[in-house]
């Protein structure tokens, strides 16, 4: 089972640590200097290079200091569950992903 | 039995198939291929697009504002509709609306004011929570979940698994055992408002499909008043066996409408595609493969058809549903994978939908009861008893 929350070391944002990445699918988080995320992401079926595609423009973007990734073929289902878990924690979404709040997110209460 | 099209269904089919072509497909370029949703607003105009077809809430009776289309009118569109990439699990990214949660058809009429009502209007959602990490090909067995009587209420203790929509849900159809002395008699199902307390998403769970999960629930102490029984006490499996069976039907097309779909590209490929100085077509190993598609293709769409016609007429269908929900499952299985086998390495990458289909038709094959309930239940009608 997966665990719900996505936990793993945070690596800080450099060209070196996101060219060591593989171009796999999967979802990440990008994070400020105090490790809070200010946005949750994919590398899915149309990201160039997966995850280290999507953490080069994310790099180029200037978006976030830090980041930590995790490597799924569910990226899909795994970034809803992340975005959910994240109200569940904060009570809201991370910046980075106001947009999504034009849907209904789902209510999680991981415990 | 003949299945040769009206003039009115053909006219339908070809309106919708073009709606598939022109609006759907070119959508899906844009997007993820595991997606199941549009952007609001895109998904928004094709709504309006079927609205004015006359053909949203295809599934919701007339009566309840839905279009007057028969039984195989719509399995026929059913096949149609998931002619595309997420068709299988999202036709037409629900642009054709959806019929709702079929068992509030049956509620009292303060039920339907409150729950059925607000659903087809759009304003709230439901999901349907039936099977339990107890078992869910048997679930008037399985089911665990407790609800007993208190005063005015109901309390609601127990689990629920894969059930999807629940975390987005305003309320929920919930199956429960109200009397642990009997089976299938002694299950009761309530309608649930996401919103009392002790009602929990515990988990999402993947799967398979990346663009769809389901969820794990738990009830604690969760009190629902006696006046959300849908139906009446003990009644409820009642109530979740006639869904199980109708939904069969349009289960069955999903598949085989994929399977069309897959059949087509494929021998479109086979057509242009060269090996050793000649065309795929040319090679009797390739032929052999698109012919057996077209059995399995031809076979599953007779016994949806013959469900549909016998759910028509008002005759019981429940062995024809079986039969069809089999046959489409596992023969359109058989053509993604062959389909695969013809494309060569393309056929397992993202650029196609094939590895989508695969992977989605194998969860077909357990969906809405797997391939060997389908058999007990076609076995239970030839020896006209219940064998368990």
């Amino acid at each position: 089972m997966t665990n719900v929350r996505l936990d793993k070391p945070w690596r800080d944002l450099t060209a070196e640590n996101v060219a060591r990445l593989a171009g796999e699918l999967g979802v990440y988080h990008l994070g400020d200097a105090e490790s809070h995320v200010v946005r949750i992401g994919y590398a899915g079926g149309r990201s160039l290079f997966g995850l280290r595609g999507e953490l080069q423009a994310a790099l180029a973007a200037g978006e976030g200091v830090r980041f930590r990734t995790e490597v799924t073929a569910q990226y899909l289902s795994r970034y809803e569950e992340l975005l959910m878990v994240h109200v569940a924690d904060h009570h809201g979404l991370p910046i980075g992903n106001a947009a999504e709040a034009r849907r209904r997110i789902g209510r999680l209460s991981p415990g | 039995m003949d299945f040769e099209m009206t003039h009115e269904q053909t006219l339908i089919v070809e309106q919708v198939r073009r709606f598939v072509r022109d609006e759907v497909v070119p959508l899906e370029a844009d997007l993820d291929p595991d997606a199941s949703r549009l952007e609001p607003e895109d998904h928004a105009r094709l709504v309006a697009m079927t609205r004015e077809m006359g053909l949203y809430g295809l599934g919701i009776p007339p009566e309840f504002g839905g279009p007057d289309v028969d039984i195989v009118t719509q399995t026929l569109i059913a096949i149609e509709t998931s002619q595309h990439r997420a068709g299988l699990y999202s036709p037409c990214f629900g642009a054709f609306g959806g019929a709702g949660l079929a068992q509030l058809y049956e509620a009292n009429d303060d039920q339907k004011q409150r729950y059925l009502f607000p659903t087809l209007r759009g304003e709230k959602r439901g999901f349907f929570g039936l099977t339990e990490p107890s078992g869910g090909s048997d679930p008037a067995r399985a089911i665990r979940t407790k609800a007993v009587r208190d005063g005015d209420d109901w309390v609601i203790n127990g689990s629920k698994i894969f059930i999807s929509g629940a975390d987005v849900a305003d309320f929920g159809i919930v199956f429960a055992r109200t009397d642990a002395s009997k089976g299938r008699g002694g299950v009761t199902c309530f309608i649930v408002d996401a919103d009392m307390p002790g009602f929990h998403v515990r988990r999402v769970v993947h799967t398979l499909r990346s663009g769809h999960y389901g969820t794990e629930l738990q009830f604690e102490d969760v009190r629902v008043p006696h006046a959300n029984v849908l139906g009446e006490v003990n009644q409820g499996f009642t109530i979740a066996n006639d869904r199980l069976t109708r939904q069969r039907i349009p289960y069955a097309a999903g598949c085989l409408g994929a399977a069309i779909r897959a059949q087509a590209m494929s021998i479109e490929y086979a057509k242009q595609r060269e090996t050793f100085g000649a065309a795929l077509s040319s090679r009797q190993a390739i032929q052999w493969m698109v012919v057996d598609n077209e059995i399995d293709i031809r076979t599953a769409r007779w016994a949806t058809l013959a469900a549909a016609s016998k759910a028509q007429r008002g005759e019981p269908f429940r062995a024809e549903a079986a039969m069809a929900k089999l046959l489409a499952s596992e023969g359109a299985s058989r053509v993604v994978d062959r389909a695969i086998q013809i494309h060569g390495g393309y056929g397992v990458t993202k650029d196609f939908p094939f590895e989508r289909w695969y992977r989605e038709m194998r969860i077909r094959r357990i969906g809405e009861g797997p391939s060997e309930v389908q058999r007990i239940v076609m076995a239970r009608e030839l020896f006209d008893q219940a064998l368990y």
